[in-house]
This record gives C-alpha cells, structure tokens and sequence, in this order.
C-alpha cells in the first residue's frame, strides 16, 4: 500500500522485455525515484530502451514518478 | 500521345480494361513506352487489367497518382524486398531502390529477392529484375551505393515518399536529416525478433527522436534475429503507408507508431507526443 514514502506505479513491458519477466505490474518504488530507476530495478540495460510512454505519452528517464502512474518500456529495434 | 493514338488506346480497350497484351500492342504500334500506355490509360478511365483487384479500394483517380508517383526505398533486404514488391504491384509508376550490399546466404531466411540464384548478386540490381518480371511499365531506379547526406539529394529529389528499409538506427538518423532537407516524408519500419514498430516521419515531426530517443545501443535484433514474417509484416503496413500518402486515403501513422507484437499477435499504436505536452 502506498504512503509518502512510497509510490505505486503500473508497469507495461513490450516486446522482448517481457520473456523472463511480465506483461504488466503494479510495483513500489521509494518516493523521488525516478523511470531511470525503474529500469534498473528490472535489470534491462539502458541501452536497449527504445521508448518511455507515461499515460500514453512519451517521457524521459529523469522523470519522476507519481502514484498511479501507467509506465511503458519498449525496446530498441533497427533492424530491416 | 496524340488525339487519334488515344483513339487507338481506347478501341483497344474491352469493358473499361485494358489486357497486358493490348498494352504491348499498343506501346508496339504507336511506339512508345509501356508506362506511357499506362498512365494515357489510365488517364482517359481505361484501368489495366492487371489492377482490376485494386478497383474497389482504390478508384482510376487513385491509380493514376500511383502511377504518376516517384517513390524510393532506401534498403533491399528484408523488409524492402517486400515494399518494393508491393510498391511493383500496387502500381507505383517509379521506384527509387538504393542499396550497396550483395545477398548472402544469411539472407535465404527472410528476404524475398534472395535467391540461390541471386546469391552474390547486387540487391538493387535483383529489386529491378524483379520489378521487371512483374510490371515493365514500372521504372526502377537501382542505385547501388550507400546514402549519405552528400549524395541524398541527388538520388531521392522529386520523391514523394522514402520508406526506410535500413538494417541500422544510425544509418536512419542520416537518412531522416536527408529527408527533412528534401520536405519528404520517411516511412520507417524496423524489426528485430517476432517485432515490429512503424511510423511515418514528416518533415520536422520528432517521431524519429521519440522512437530512438533513449538508447544508444545497435538494437534488440543483434540479439534476436530476424524470421521471415516480421519483415513481411512490417513491409506491408509500409506499402499501406505509402498508398495513402499518395491517394489521402486512410489515416496516416503520423505522430503515432505501432508497435507489433507477433509473439503475442498484438499491435499497439502509441501516441510520440511528450507528456508535457
């Protein structure tokens, strides 16, 4: 349960960040942190980020997180 | 064409259609090129028998922008092989095909022009062979060389879409500058896996920033591999794109991207606007 220590967010993971890990979560994070945090929290390497969306929208790694945050992590794809 | 060559088309013509035999007849007698048969063609509501399947989406209108279109595809191997072969069918009157590699046997899993018989063959090269075999009336453009900003221009002006068909991030961040210099707008498609993610980038839309915006790595298909069917897939949402760029038809995926998922047969499209906004 969160209190104001703590925030409570919905995580969605795509593609291949989901295999060994979840389609989708609610997890606590300590108040202040950040989406950066939430990434290595789940062991994915920054590098392969591709896309951040909060509530459907694009966001930075530096953002902050709110309770009741929706926050989407798609990985980096280039090939062709 | 003339009044009375134009006559001669249109008595050539049965129910509104034009045979692939007639249009050789007709370019043969009265001299002129196959595609020049097809857009006088079209131009005057006669429909060539081969887009009789395109009617019902697409009117005579729609199929002559096709045919008067320029459009390029930038990368012929895995997804672009497909867009070219859709672009070739759909009626596109000029394909721009940039490409400087040769097919391998890796490339046997996926790509549609790879065959044993092209093995070591140009790709570009193998792209207007196989445009060729479908539709001569359809120009082809091969360019076997890399893009660059430097030769950018020269080989994409006057196109009216570039859909990117690259197997690197970086090498489409160069291709994105290249395409907002020239106001056109990049198609873009990429791969990795069993996924997919698509968008159309206009001239000045940050789509491209948003989709590669954060990470600095290769991509996930270094170390997922690409199977046959998502270049495929991807592939034909891009030719879609391109057809409704043409005809205005549809909804563009512009300040949207979809993102597909064939392991779990999902597309999920996502708005690329910041939060703040």
């Amino acid at each position: 349960m969160a209190d104001e220590n703590t925030v409570t967010i919905i995580v969605k993971l795509f593609a291949s960040f989901r295999p060994g890990r979840f389609r989708e979560a609610s997890r606590d994070y300590p108040a202040g942190a950040q989406v950066a945090d939430v990434i290595a929290d789940l062991g994915i390497d920054p590098k392969e980020i591709g896309m951040i969306f909060i509530a459907g929208k694009h966001a930075d790694p530096d953002r902050a997180l709110k309770t009741g945050d929706q926050l989407a992590l798609f990985p980096l794809l280039g090939g062709g | 064409m003339t009044g009375a060559d134009k006559a001669f088309l249109l008595s050539q013509g049965r129910d509104g259609l034009l045979t692939w035999a007639s249009q050789v007849h007709v370019a043969e007698t009265l001299g002129c090129s196959l595609g020049q048969v097809e857009e006088a063609a079209l131009a005057e509501g006669l429909l060539p028998s081969r887009y009789q399947r395109n009617r019902t989406t697409f009117s005579i209108a729609d199929q002559l922008s096709f045919r008067r279109a320029r459009i390029a595809v930038v990368g012929c191997g895995g997804i672009g092989g497909y867009v070219v072969e859709g672009l070739a069918r759909i009626g596109v009157g000029t394909i721009v095909v940039v490409d400087p590699d040769h097919f391998e046997e890796s490339n046997l899993n996926r790509q549609l022009l790879c065959t044993i018989a092209t093995l070591g063959k140009g790709k570009a090269e193998a792209a207007a062979n196989r445009v060729a075999a479908i539709n001569p009336a359809v120009m082809v453009a091969a360019c076997c060389e890399r893009l660059t900003p430097e030769n950018g221009a020269r080989l994409l002006g006057g196109c009216a879409a570039v859909v990117d068909a690259l197997d690197s991030i970086e090498a489409r961040k160069e291709l994105r500058g290249v395409c907002d210099d020239l106001a056109t707008p990049m198609i873009h498609g990429a791969i990795g896996g069993w996924y997919g993610q698509l968008c159309d980038a206009f001239p000045g839309d940050a789509a491209l920033d948003r989709v590669y915006g954060c990470g600095e790595g290769p991509g996930e298909q270094t170390r997922l591999g690409n199977p046959a069917f998502t270049p495929m897939a991807a592939a034909a949402f891009q030719v879609a794109e391109v057809c409704k760029i043409i005809t205005g038809q549809g909804k563009p995926l512009r300040g949207r991207a979809l993102m597909l998922d064939m392991s779990e047969g999902e597309a999920e499209a996502v708005e690329l606007v910041d939060e703040s906004r």
